[in-house]
């Protein structure tokens, strides 16, 4: 097993980091042009999260893909999966050249990831609302199994509207899973419109805390906080699952793209896709979308 | 209990719905109560043989909604405490999180009341158990109609026909106590999710002893005939079986199939029992659509025909009664069954005559 993937608190660089969220960046554009649809917006809020995840937190071994004392990642928001596989493949799991075959007849790889066919996804998803509950499910399972991973479990806002999400968060405070953490990419839309205007989800850290959560509200582009967040999940306590509500903007990285309702799903050709490419290139500037207002 | 005031209806719906009546009693040693043809196994076999192959087994973990004394999994609960958990009136979390539990090497079994595991967690079964094949055990019990008045919200007349579409989903509904024993043991090693499908746990006997012979996906001939195969299963079985011992005495041979696994469906002994017995009756608590009799419909429809009949409940909501009344009412008690069959022995028969005559 490679020993640095096998710790969390993996000892990298800002810029190594945001390095590989460009990466995630450039292989969604990339990947998206294969079929002409690709959910862009979801996954660039996402991309600081997962490279902070992948290569310096979670505690992984590629080349045994179902270690059973492996964290666990579940992409509740299964369909940021574009911006996961590369990842995936980056690290071992797979060849990179399998990413070419996207979304064509037979691949492994769909819109959705499956845990069939792709080493490193480690359950599928895609309806919404089922993530958190297949979290407790791994989560209860290691405490049975005495085993020392954590479950890791992305959400989206949107996706807070679900009703499961909230029984699955009541019973997790119920039984105490603090080996369950939650992080939320609170990316302020869901496809018809802000969250808070088609279904209000804040205020969210007081809601989660109600529900017997320990709560931490992040900066969920900037690695200094991600990497914060993650270092102070709690090892030993009053047992509470761990809920990190990361700040995010739907689109990060393309102007054009940042907190607009047009590139939920879409598809960027010709001049279009090499000028995104290119900003891209250029690293993530300040963004010029307004702070999202919450509570 | 209910209280000495209430109707014996409604005590008998009391103990239908909290899975008293049979009392402590321990299904191991006191297996039925004697004295009638038809025994009456007192209550859920479900928690005690549950807890009898965790003994032998540590992936066996077990879920309830809110209804560990009603499913007896209680009776589980108490042997292995670390390995059960109740999930409160929450199913589709219960589902899903049992699929997370059998992701990490469990085998979960995870019980409530037909209605609500079935129907209300079918989208949970389809995509977090059955598609990426987890051996998730889901149990419906108190399926078809037998809350009786508690009415259509608690009842499963549409669970087979709506699950029976889900691709690599294994199917198993079990008669007795006995039966659901074999079942059980054999469903901790079968591949992929299940669905199995429970009466309300009193229901009377069929197997006197666990069968030995059990095979999910192989259907059990449990009487032979000739004029006519009866296909059945779960909560009809006995009564079928009772019909099929009335039609005998009027010189009607009936086979007696007990189609349990509804999905693989054992297509061989369908087309063996049509061109052995010449007509098929399907009998089954469920909605005339999509369950059993329309299975057996899609198996018959690509070879010779021989007469067939659907019997069921018809495609209505079922009116407020109790149980027994409600199986009386739909012709699905013994009596009506072999009405319903007496008919169709007869109309194959005449039909049978006149070809011999043309």
């Amino acid at each position: 097993m490679s020993a640095d993937l096998a710790a969390r608190g993996r000892n990298v660089t800002a810029d190594f980091l945001a390095d590989r969220a460009k990466f995630v960046r450039l292989e969604t554009l990339r990947l998206t042009r294969i079929c002409g649809a690709g959910h862009y917006s979801s996954t660039f809020s996402a991309a600081e999260l997962f490279a902070a995840l992948y290569y310096a937190h979670l505690r992984l071994n590629p080349a045994e893909p179902k270690w059973p004392d492996r964290d666990r990642f579940i992409l509740s928001k299964g369909h940021a999966a574009i911006g996961l596989y590369p990842i995936l493949a980056d690290l071992g799991y797979f060849d990179p050249k399998l990413l070419d075959s996207y979304t064509r007849l037979g691949s492994p790889f769909g819109d959705h990831p499956d845990m069939k066919k792709i080493p490193g996804i480690d359950f599928s998803s895609g309806s919404l609302g089922h993530g958190l509950s297949i979290g407790l499910g791994m989560a209860l399972a290691a405490r049975v199994q005495k085993r020392p991973y954590r479950v890791y479990c992305m959400l989206g806002d949107g996706e807070l509207a679900e009703g499961q999400i909230w029984e699955a968060a009541m019973a997790a405070g119920h039984f105490r899973l603090q080996g369950l953490v939650g992080i939320v990419d609170r990316n302020q839309l869901c496809i018809d419109g802000p969250t808070e205007e088609i279904m209000r989800v804040e205020p969210l850290a007081d809601r989660f805390r109600s529900f017997g959560w320990d709560v931490q509200r992040i900066d969920g582009h900037d690695f200094t906080a991600i990497l914060g967040a993650l270092d102070g999940l709690k090892q030993a306590g009053d047992g509470r699952p761990q809920m990190i509500i990361a700040d995010t903007i739907k689109g990060r990285g393309v102007a054009r793209m940042e907190l607009s309702l047009d590139w939920h799903v879409g598809n960027l050709v010709g001049q279009d896709y090499d000028d995104a490419f290119a900003e891209i290139e250029a690293g993530l500037k300040p963004s010029k979308v307004k702070e999202p207002v919450h509570g | 209990m209910a209280d000495s005031r209430a109707t014996p209806q409604a005590q008998e719906q009391d103990a239908i719905f909290r899975g008293t009546g049979g009392g402590e009693l321990s299904l191991k040693d006191k297996a039925s109560v004697q004295g009638t043809p038809a025994r009456l196994l007192p209550a859920f076999a479900l928690g005690e043989e549950l807890a009898d192959l965790a003994d032998r087994d540590p992936r066996i973990v077990v879920l309830t909604a809110d209804l560990a004394s009603a499913n007896r999994t209680r009776d589980f609960k108490l042997r292995h405490p670390d390995r059960f958990f109740d999930f409160g009136i929450a199913e589709k979390n219960m589902i899903t999180a049992a699929a997370g539990m059998a992701s990490a090497g469990h085998v979960p079994y995870a019980a409530t009341f037909a209605a609500f595991s079935a129907i209300l967690g079918a989208e949970q079964i389809r995509t977090d158990c059955a598609y990426p094949r987890m051996p998730v055990r889901v149990i419906g019990h108190h399926s078809g109609m037998s809350m009786g008045f508690y009415g259509t919200s608690h009842h499963a007349l549409e669970d087979l026909g709506m699950l029976r579409t889900i691709a690599e989903l294994t199917i198993v509904c079990a008669a007795d106590a006995n039966h659901l024993r074999a079942i059980l043991r054999a469903s901790v090693d079968h591949p992929g999710a299940m669905y199995i499908r429970l009466g309300r746990g009193r229901d009377p006997e069929v197997y006197p002893e666990v069968p030995r012979d059990f095979r999910i996906g192989q259907a059990t001939t449990l009487r032979d005939g000739k004029d006519l195969t009866i296909i059945t299963n779960g909560t009809m079985v006995r009564a079928t079986l009772d019909a099929a011992v009335a039609l005998a005495g009027e010189g009607t041979s009936v086979r007696v199939i007990d189609m349990h696994t509804l999905k693989p469906l054992d297509a061989a002994a369908i087309r063996r029992a049509a061109s052995e017995t010449g007509a098929i009756l399907t009998v089954e608590e469920h909605n005339i659509t999509g369950g059993l009799g329309s299975a057996v419909a899609e198996v018959l429809v690509s070879g010779d025909r021989v007469p067939f009949q659907r019997h069921g409940v018809p495609d209505e909501f079922v009116p407020v009664g109790p149980p027994a009344a409600l199986y009386a009412h739909y012709r699905l008690d013994a009596a009506g069954i072999a009405a319903v069959a007496r008919e169709l022995a007869a109309g194959a028969k005449s039909g049978r005559e006149r070809k011999r005559v043309s």
